[in-house]
């Protein structure tokens, strides 16, 4: 997460015309804000295959020929994927960065934003590339980017082997493996997927099958000793260490550490499984009979439950609250410590938990505007586009940021202002 | 016992089966078929089993059988004989010369196209039971070569067709670029999360048949559509894992293209003409992973122009002037009623209509689904010859007038392609995307 | 003889038909348990509406396209199901005899008609058994248990006929037509003539995968 305390708190609304942007450029592709509100920005067509970015109605003086996947990192800086001459790099701020590549993608920020991490491809061979730099080992194929928290290390599922033209035996003996900074573990499997790396960055984990059926997690390039019929996505415990990840036994899922199952309870799925900050509760996504879900706490179920799909799980920074953004009947609404809220909307994003865990946030849709509400009530006011609030440190006051009539406003708030 | 009405087809050697035959033995054999019948199954292939009361009232509704002359090996109920219950009757001792036979008929003898169950006084679904025997077949690594090679690029980079994860960004850049010369604003939006609509396609259309993703990309670009594509893994809705029985990869990708139109946060997911992908995502995937419902509402592409159509987001400049005939793929009619949605829209958008018959949910399967195209090359003259019946009907709707044959699934067009070749009916085979595309009013032309 | 006919006729009918609705009975409940217990999703999916109306469809004669594709099975076989569910109910002699037994009656047939519909069964019978031999498609997937099957179900009709005709033996035939309706009755929870009790199962499952999900008719 980046310092949010320097950010400007002060009450009040800043505004910046956007729809208006669209009289200087022949198009104006969907806008992105940055984290502190501070600056609006899109990718923009000057001309035909003449591609910029505008930020706060100034373009950018580079030209590309194409421009996709614009992003603010978490501290503010702008990347966007660019193509001169056929070539493509990431520009930052404007600047590309000097190396070029025959394809980048999937850019990745570590939690701060000071690094940044692209897939990329040069002369058919893939590899991560950190801040510009792409690893020395380069791999026949590579799926699967991770980068650290820290954003020290780049982590990829990469092909070791060919696998032959319809050659299923020799795919099946293992053609994949998992690179860390480059270096490929010395094991290779038939799949290596979904990975996870420790919060250091020392320690890489992933799903892998041997053969078609014999899936497991393999830490450091070591399977777990026991085998699954199937595995989902590992975590690393923060605080322990210890890999997590959901397996399926005799066909039902339960969450296992480091190869032996560690909850009693059995479900007809369970994912998403995340460690509370403080480290002491884990929660996953579950479902407990067929067609219904809800949040399981260290296994225990809640017992509210919706018939279509739980996503974004997310725990309160003090560990204590759980929310996950629900569906039920075809409607979306936000799934609370065992409570559902009322609102029943058309669309809502991840939950935000306010520092201190009290108030929970998120932005909604209905009928095709954007709204904020905070525990379950709609706050007045609706917008052509709303990015997610962000509380301050102290939690008294809420960043809001959105375009409404064409305009794009940074309001800083009270929580108390909000709520009245 | 009957003896077989025609002379023993001509043995077929298919790498992946023999793969899987050398070394197993009838220990081994016995062990998979008794964990699949005790583990992996439960009240439906007991009761199935224990109601079919043998009267083969089921044959007439498979085009294999009707294709062979009515050879009762290719009835469906023939099918299950020369299978499961064999294997039942023997506790799951049978010899590797047998699990041979097996695979051959759950992959090549039947597109699981369920026409049967519409035919069987009980509803028994043998499209269900050859899926268990292919996926004894699949736990014992006897799956045909090609489709396993299918599977497994499924399980590697998450699509089809080995495409790789930058090819796919590439490529809609690419079809991108292409139709800014007709459509000089045109946008294939990528990854724009809150947009209504996720287009997913099938992994064939990227490596082989982009001007498909052209049109798409045309036709939401003309009906202002608000809509995106994933550049991740999870842009493919196809499913071979599906067909060879290898479920855990199935639910794998299944999961990923639901997470994905999920992280897009899009309101629903419009899939181009596939027939098979839609099973797979509205009907099958989804329930391995324990949605009951898919949890972000799919739309097939038929579904969309209709409403594209009906809404007049799309106008119809003048009319396809030859007479077109409608092929109904059975996963999405027999698997979703949309034959209404097909024929309206077919009326929309062409002069002339011919009916073929029958039709409907009771149209005749291509004989390319379920997997069965996707056995590959070995295996089809045998796919041709097993459908016979349907170049008599597409016969039929030639003499009748029809010209072009709209077959909206992928699968269909290539397995009706192969059919229109060897029985000389000189059809041409469009999409209904081709059509719409070619008859639409296009803003800036 | 008499203490025979006391002896089929009293506690081997009392234990037919315990085992027939005990042995119906526990089948359900070991359905419904393997459902729940394997594959608790098929609830889910079930749908009264779609079910009844897709059993609807397929109990009427010629209500669907299977039915109308072969015009001489289903007169054939609806007529056999119907005389044989009717006939040995709303014969008069078993109406008496359960009235005797338990103090209940319903109407009865005319024992003519209940004749009649003897014939028709045996006559059903027949057919499916020449249907069986001449048909490749059905000859194929036939065992000797099919045979069998229907000589079990065809035995009480047969016998029945013969002793209400007084053509000959008419004392052995009664008790011969009363053990065979026994293992009739015993037979059907425990072979594939369990289809009395699945077929509405199976018909309403399909009927609402078809119409629930699949949003298409299933006849
Ligand atoms: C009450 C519900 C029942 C239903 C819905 C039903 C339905 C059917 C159907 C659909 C068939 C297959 C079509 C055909 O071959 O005619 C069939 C066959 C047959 N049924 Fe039933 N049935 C019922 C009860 C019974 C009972 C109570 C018996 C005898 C105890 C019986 C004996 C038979 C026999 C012997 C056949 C096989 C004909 C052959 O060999 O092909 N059914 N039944
Ligand atoms: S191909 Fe279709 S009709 Fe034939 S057996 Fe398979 S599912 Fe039934
Ligand atoms: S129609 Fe049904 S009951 Fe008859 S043989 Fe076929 S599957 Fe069995
Ligand atoms: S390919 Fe087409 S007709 Fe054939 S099984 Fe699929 S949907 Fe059916």
């Amino acid at each position: 997460m980046a310092d949010v305390s320097g950010w400007d708190w002060e009450i009040g609304t800043k505004t910046m015309p956007f729809d208006a942007w669209k009289a200087d450029f022949a198009w104006v592709e969907e806008p992105y804000v940055s984290p502190d509100g501070e600056r609006i920005a899109a990718v923009v067509n000057i001309d035909e295959a003449q591609f910029s970015v505008c930020v706060n109605g100034q373009a950018w003086e580079t030209v590309f020929d194409k421009a996709w996947y614009l992003r603010f990192a978490p501290d503010g800086r702008l990347c966007v994927l660019v193509s001169e001459d056929g070539e493509w790099t990431v520009a930052v701020d404007g600047e590309t960065w000097p190396e070029r590549y025959g394809y980048v993608w999937n850019t990745l920020f570590s939690a701060d934003g000071a690094h940044i991490a692209v897939a990329a491809q040069q002369d058919m061979q893939y590899a991560m590339a950190l801040d510009g730099v792409m690893w020395e080992n380069r791999f026949l194929n590579m799926t699967h980017y991770v980068l650290s928290e820290d954003g020290r290390h780049s982590a990829g599922t990469v092909q070791v082997k060919e696998t032959g033209e319809a050659d299923i035996a020799r795919f099946q003996a293992g053609c994949f493996s998992a690179a860390l900074d480059g270096e490929a573990w010395d094991s290779v499997f038939t799949n290596v997927w979904h990975l996870a790396l420790s919060a250091d960055g020392s320690r890489l984990a992933a799903e892998v099958r041997r053969g078609l059926y014999d899936y497991t997690i393999a830490v450091d390039g070591r399977p777990w000793d026991r085998s699954f019929s199937s595995v989902w996505h590992p975590i690393f415990h923060p605080v322990s260490g210890v890999v997590i990840a959901p397996v399926r036994l005799d066909g039902k899922w339960t969450l296992a550490a480091d190869g032996e199952p560690i909850w009693t309870q059995r479900f007809v799925q369970a994912w998403h499984q995340q460690v509370s900050p403080d480290g002491r509760r884990l929660g996953a996504i579950v479902s407990p009979r067929y067609g219904y879900w809800t949040l399981a706490v260290d296994g225990n179920p809640w017992r509210t439950a919706v018939n279509e799909m739980l996503i974004d799980l997310r725990f309160s920074p003090d560990g204590r609250r759980l929310a996950a953004a629900a569906k039920h009947d075809g409607r979306w609404t936000l799934l609370v410590d065992d409570r559902l809220w009322d609102l029943r909307l058309d669309q809502i994003r991840p939950p935000v938990f306010s520092p201190d865990g009290r108030l929970v946030a998120t932005v909604v849709e209905t009928g095709g505007r954007f709204g904020l509400a905070v525990d379950g009530r709609l706050i007045p006011g609706t917008y052509e586009a709303l990015w997610q609030p962000v509380f301050s440190p102290d939690g008294d006051r809420v960043l809001v940021r959105g375009i409404a009539d064409g305009i794009y406003r940074r309001q800083v708030l009270t929580t108390a202002q909000l709520l009245a | 016992m009957a003896q077989p009405t025609q002379s023993e087809a001509k043995q077929i050697v298919d790498p992946g089966i023999e793969k899987g035959a050398a070394g197993l033995t009838e220990d081994r054999i016995q062990a998979v078929i008794n964990h699949v019948i005790q583990n992996e199954t439960g009240a439906r292939l007991k009761v199935y089993v224990d109601t079919c009361v043998h009267c083969g009232l089921c044959s007439e509704a498979c085009h294999y059988y009707l294709s062979h002359d009515k050879d009762p090996r290719y009835s469906p109920v023939g099918k299950v004989k020369q299978t499961l219950w064999e294997m039942l009757r023997r506790n799951g001792r049978v010899s590797v010369d047998f699990m041979r036979r097996a695979a051959e008929i759950a992959h090549t003898e039947c597109n699981l196209c369920k026409r049967c169950a519409m035919y069987c006084p009980f509803g028994i679904d043998i499209a269900y039971l050859m899926l268990v025997v292919r996926r004894i077949v699949h736990l014992l690594g006897m799956t045909p070569q090609y489709i396993q090679d299918t599977a497994h690029s499924h399980a590697a980079v998450c699509n089809q067709m080995w495409v790789k994860p930058d090819e796919w960004p590439d490529t809609l850049q690419w079809q991108e670029e292409e139709a800014r010369g007709e459509m000089p604003t045109l946008r294939i939006p990528l990854e724009k999360e809150g947009a209504d609509i996720m287009y997913s396609v099938i992994g064939p259309e990227p490596k082989f048949q982009a001007q498909l993703i052209y049109q798409a990309a045309v036709i939401m670009n003309a009906a202002g559509a608000d809509w995106t594509m994933p550049a991740t893994a999870g842009w493919d809705n196809s499913d071979m894992a599906m067909f060879t029985g290898d479920n855990e990869v199935m639910g794998r990708i299944k999961r990923d293209h639901y997470e994905t139109a999920a992280r897009l946060r899009v309101k629903r997911i419009v899939m181009g003409e596939c027939g098979h992908a839609f099973r797979s995502v509205y009907d099958v995937g989804n329930r391995w992973l324990g949605w009951r419902i898919p949890p972000i509402p799919i739309i097939h592409a038929i579904e969309f122009y209709h409403e594209l159509i009906t809404s007049g987001k799309i106008r119809v400049a003048k009319k396809f002037q030859t007479p077109v005939t409608i092929h109904d793929p059975c996963n999405v009619v027999r698997g979703g009623g949309l034959h209404h949605m097909a024929r309206e829209l077919a009326h929309a958008l062409c002069e002339e209509v011919v009916e073929m018959y029958p039709n409907c949910e009771h149209n005749y399967c291509c004989c390319a689904g379920g997997g069965v195209i996707n056995c590959g090359p070995p295996w089809k003259s045998k796919r041709i010859e097993g459908n016979r019946i349907k170049a008599d009907q597409l016969a039929d709707a030639k003499i009748r007038g029809a010209k072009v044959l709209i077959a909206p699934c992928h699968n269909c067009h290539s397995g009706l392609e192969d059919i229109n070749h060897a029985y000389g009916l000189g059809m041409e085979i469009k999409f209904f995307g081709d059509i719409l595309y070619e008859v639409m009013e296009k803003p800036e032309a | 003889m008499h203490t025979i006919y006391e002896w089929v006729a009293g506690p081997l009918t009392w234990i037919a038909f315990l085992i027939f609705f005990g042995g119906l009975l526990y089948r359900l409940v070991r359905l419904v348990t393997l459902v729940r217990r394997k594959e608790p999703f098929i609830f889910t999916y079930m749908s009264l509406k779609y079910g009844l109306r897709s059993i609807l469809h397929w109990s009427l004669p010629f209500g669907t396209v299977n039915w109308r594709l072969h015009p001489v099975l289903t007169i054939v076989t609806f007529a056999f199901h119907i005389c044989l569910l009717a006939a040995p109910i709303f014969l008069m002699a078993h109406a008496i005899l359960f009235k005797e037994a338990w103090g209940v009656g319903w109407p009865s047939l005319p024992d003519a008609v209940a004749d009649g519909m003897t014939v028709v069964v045996i006559a059903g019978a027949i057919f499916f058994l020449v249907r069986r031999i001449v048909r490749p498609e059905v000859r194929f997937v036939t065992s000797a248990s099919d045979y069998v099957l229907l000589a079990i179900v065809a035995a009480p009709f047969v016998t029945g006929f013969i002793a209400y005709h007084q053509f000959f033996a008419y004392r052995w035939m009664l008790v011969a037509h009363m053990v065979s309706g026994q293992i009739m009755l015993v037979a059907i929870p425990f072979t594939r003539l369990a289809h009395m009790l699945f077929a509405p199962l199976t018909r309403a499952y399909m009927g609402s995968e078809f119409g629930g999900v699949r949003r298409a008719i299933d006849w």
